[in-house]
């Protein structure tokens, strides 16, 4: 394996916008409210940042294709602005994109940044996406939550856990994060939610109903990096650095073949190990100070923790009913209230998670900060568990 | 007396049905009599049947004893064909995967079009596959909103195993304008039913009869079947104290299915065909601006060439709906709010669409030549992780007719679906294949991990914008459970 970009670039500043129902601001005054959040944070001005790195998921609403919305309104003169797009792991894959280049020396200091303007489709959830000209022809119509919501029944009939049981595994997922965002100014939604509520909510895509599915909402984050030296250089004393960044994206394999068992995401485990290799990590469950994964359905966090190797295999259930992944449990998982309740604005979600474990190294976490914590995951997932895109990083104290 | 004659059969009745009483309930504020004619249900087809995905299935039917190979002609008929100016047997004869040598054209414009459809391939040299398919639609609160049904029939011709003998033909042409729909009209205009009754059933009907008869030298004594489609009420009963004729009456297919226009007298034919005993005689009518007779003799060979499913597996193989609305959506009679999500834009790129023909039309999976994995979509390298052989080396395994099982699914109520929920989810072949594939006509209930399912031809998308549609295959579960 290559050596891996463990240590090799620091993050010199982040910023993360209000995300919620944003109908007073477009998406470049989202760009700008995380960008000058990230710029003051970093102590460094707009000029000396020599690449960048864009990301944004749809284009049927925000601002269309390319990166020149982003060049435009962050007035990113002359430097190399690419575009990312990769479905909801877009935004981890824009901080990969300005990761490799400072870690290449291609650039000394580079931007990420990600945003999303959901809140203009005039309805509520995500927008249908173009599947290509010849998935159009037989793939079959489907909400995001219809292709995640069949991880139940592969779940299920793989560990012989029942309906009620992975309701009930669902619904406290839910819950937490509900009590999480209650404890996070920038979140979307901000309220405690019964389980009671939780559990009889209407069905949206069975098993997966109403309090089941994330928040979509309109924001941006962002981070700027550099090397551990150019931010020592800067006066930078507590740096964050980048542990691991990997990526598994499907072949097909899992939605062609009968090899795959409908009851996991097969790239999020490759990615995990890659991951865990590339930052050092043996014992995940006992070395991570605290995880964001990719909540878009409270059913894919679940087994998500299962292919972050953090919960045995079919222990998850238990795990979650135990509050191992509560705020106070073993490993607290959305701290800031996930994409459940600080919400999903596609684009930037890999960078907020990101903003996340940043804010709580750096002692930021205000409210909700965790007890001197020293190494965090991020897991970013785009696509349906089987034909999905994971985006994994771990950050951590230098 | 020619050699050729019938060589196959088989029928295709929409799964859905509704009992005409709640039609006529729905209507009792403005129309009580309705409830006069309300007995038994009808057959109606779902958002996404029409005449073509009906033909294909009625085809596969009578196909599956016999196979495509030998086929050279299809001729598909109908009153209600989706498309005015593209050929609509095109459609069914590339789902079907009949040879591109096969001649094809469609026969419309009169319900007389099944039987003399069926009568041109009787006197032809050629072994010919014609299907009579009908979604007929009727006004709401008409009487024919509770006498119409929907389904179609296919039958094979040729002078090989035949199962019944074409013995003679006669036609009777008149312009008697009993009904019409002008060509871009949604619903048929009617005359009054006795004068119908007493200037053309009763008059044009027995002459074609006779002529049939005389030519073949047969009696009317002698005939065992009567096949009078039901283009109104007791006109079967009417034409036979006409004719004399006191054998058995073929069943009308009315308590359970329904008129099905210019494909009923092919699908009575296929419920005759599917009781009767060789050396029968059966005088065959088709009625609409003149008359078809047909005269046939069943053969020893109908006991062996029997349709898998046929009108009587057709009619067995039902889900019960209540709700009039949702057949009045289904046929455009109500205009319902489906929510912005259903503005997705529909175009279908035709030129993709005919570059990949073999597979979304014939739903060809490839099986690698290296490993033997079967896959569907066919992609550039095999998907099997050790392999990665190019495509080029695929052999096509058509996955239509492959047994498979439910492996995982869901009811999506987010989707826009005309048929809410969408049930979607991954079909397991058994020959390894996996595809993600909606799932149509399951009732409540009625999908599960491991249900067995078949494979049925569908309308795939509607593109209301610019009136195209598209087709593909979707999945069914093979037996619907008794309530």
């Amino acid at each position: 394996m290559a050596s891996g970009i463990k240590d090799k670039v620091a993050i010199l500043g982040m910023g993360c916008s209000q995300f919620g129902e944003r109908w007073d601001k477009d998406s470049p005054d989202l760009m700008a409210e995380a960008f000058d959040e990230a710029l003051l944070d970093a102590g460094v001005e707009r000029n000396q940042i020599d690449a960048a790195w864009y990301g944004c998921c749809t284009d049927s609403v925000n601002v269309g294709n390319s990166a020149i919305p982003a060049s435009t309104a962050l007035r990113l003169d002359g430097i190399p602005v690419s575009r990312m797009e990769n479905m909801c792991a877009t935004g981890t894959e824009a901080l990969r994109g300005a990761t490799y280049a400072v870690a290449a020396g291609a650039a000394d200091i580079a931007l990420a940044i990600g945003a999303e303007k959901l809140k203009d489709t005039g309805y509520g959830g995500l927008p249908p996406v173009f599947k290509g000209n010849f998935n159009e022809l037989w793939l079959p119509l489907g909400s995001a939550p219809a292709g995640f919501a069949q991880l139940a029944h592969g779940y299920e009939h793989k560990h012989g856990v029942s309906r009620e049981d992975i309701k009930q595994a669902m619904a406290h997922i839910s819950w937490k994060s509900h009590q999480n965002g209650t404890l996070s100014p920038k979140a979307h939604l901000r309220k405690a939610v019964s389980m009671e509520t939780i559990l009889n909510a209407p069905m949206i895509s069975d098993p997966i109903g109403l309090f089941d599915c994330c928040g979509v909402s309109d924001g941006a984050a962002c981070a700027i990096v550099t090397t551990p030296e150019i931010a020592r250089s800067l006066g930078k004393s507590d740096l964050v650095s980048i542990k691991a960044l990997q990526l598994s994206i499907s072949s097909g394999m899992e939605s062609t073949t009968n090899s795959w068992d409908g009851s996991h995401v097969r790239n999020t485990r490759i990615a995990a190990r890659r991951a865990y290799r590339e930052a050092g990590i043996d014992k995940p469950r006992e070395e991570l100070s605290l995880i964001e994964v990719h909540d878009c359905f409270s059913i894919t966090e679940l087994v998500t923790m299962e292919d972050l190797f953090l919960s045995e295999e079919g222990q998850a259930t238990r795990d979650v009913m135990d509050g191992f992944y509560d705020r106070d449990g073993g490993v607290p998982c959305q701290t800031d209230g996930g994409l459940k309740c600080f919400g999903h604005p596609i684009g930037a979600s890999g960078l907020r998670m990101a903003y996340e474990i940043y804010s709580q190294l750096l002692d930021r976490a205000g409210e909700r900060q965790l007890d001197s914590p020293s190494i965090g995951l991020a897991h970013n997932l785009g696509g349906v568990p089987y034909l999905s895109i994971s985006a994994i990083s771990i950050l951590g104290l230098m | 007396m020619s050699s050729s004659g019938i060589t196959g059969f088989g029928a295709y009745i929409p799964r859905l049905r509704i009992q005409r009483s709640l039609i006529a309930d729905a209507h009792a504020w403005m129309a009580p009599s309705l409830r006069g004619a309300a007995k038994g249900e009808r057959a109606f087809c779902s958002w996404d049947e029409d005449a073509i995905t009906m033909a294909v299935e009625a085809g596969r039917d009578c196909l599956s004893g016999i196979g495509v190979e030998s086929i050279e002609s299809v001729a598909l008929v109908s009153t209600t064909l989706p498309f005015a100016d593209l050929q609509n047997s095109a459609v069914v004869s590339s789902a079907l995967q009949l040879k591109a040598s096969t001649e094809s054209m469609d026969i419309a414009g009169s319900q007389r079009g099944g039987t003399s459809g069926l009568s041109r391939a009787l006197q032809s040299e050629k072994s010919c596959l014609i299907i009579g398919s009908e979604r007929p639609v009727a006004k709401p609160a008409s009487a024919q909103e509770l006498a119409f049904g929907a389904g179609a029939a296919a039958i094979t011709t040729g002078s090989k195993d035949v199962i019944a003998g074409y013995l003679a033909g006669a036609t009777v042409t008149a312009n008697f304008v009993d009904h019409f729909r002008a060509a871009e009209e949604k619903y048929n205009y009617y005359w009054e039913d006795r004068w119908v009754r007493d200037e053309a059933i009763l008059k044009l009907v027995p002459k074609a009869a006779a002529s049939a008869l005389d030519q073949a030298g047969i009696s009317v004594r002698e005939l065992d079947h009567l096949i009078m489609p039901p283009v109104q009420r007791n006109a079967a009963q009417a034409v036979a104290r006409k004719l004399g004729f006191e054998g058995k009456l073929a069943d009308e297919l009315k308590q359970n299915c329904g008129y099905t226009g210019a494909a009923h007298p092919l699908l009575m034919l296929a419920g005759v065909l599917e009781e009767a005993g060789a050396g029968e005689y059966i005088l065959l009518i088709g009625f609409g601006q003149g008359v078809d007779a047909i005269l046939l003799r069943t053969t020893e060979h109908l006991a062996a060439h029997q349709p898998m499913r046929g009108v009587k597996g057709s009619l067995a193989d039902k889900l019960d709906t209540c709700d009039y609305l949702r057949m009045l959506s289904f046929y455009q009679g109500i205009e319902l709010d489906w929510g912005m999500r259903s503005e997705k834009n529909s175009k279908t790129m035709l030129s993709a669409q005919y570059r990949t023909l073999n597979q979304t039309a014939g739903f060809n999976a490839g099986r690698c030549a290296q490993c033997n994995t079967i896959q569907f979509p066919q992609l550039q390298y095999c998907v099997n992780d050790g392999c990665r052989a190019p495509s080029e080396q695929f052999e096509n395994i058509s996955l239509v007719d492959e047994p498979c099982k439910v492996f995982t699914f869901t009811n999506d109520w987010l989707s826009y679906h005309p048929a809410p929920p969408l049930n979607v989810g991954f079909i397991q072949f058994d020959n390894g294949a996996r595809v993600s594939m909606e799932m149509v006509d399951a009732g409540a209930g009625g999908l599960a991990v491991g249900v067995p399912m078949r494979i049925v031809f569908r309308i795939k998308e509607i593109d209301w914008q610019r009136c195209y549609r598209r087709y593909f295959w979707k999945a069914t579960p093979e037996l619907i459970k008794e309530d």
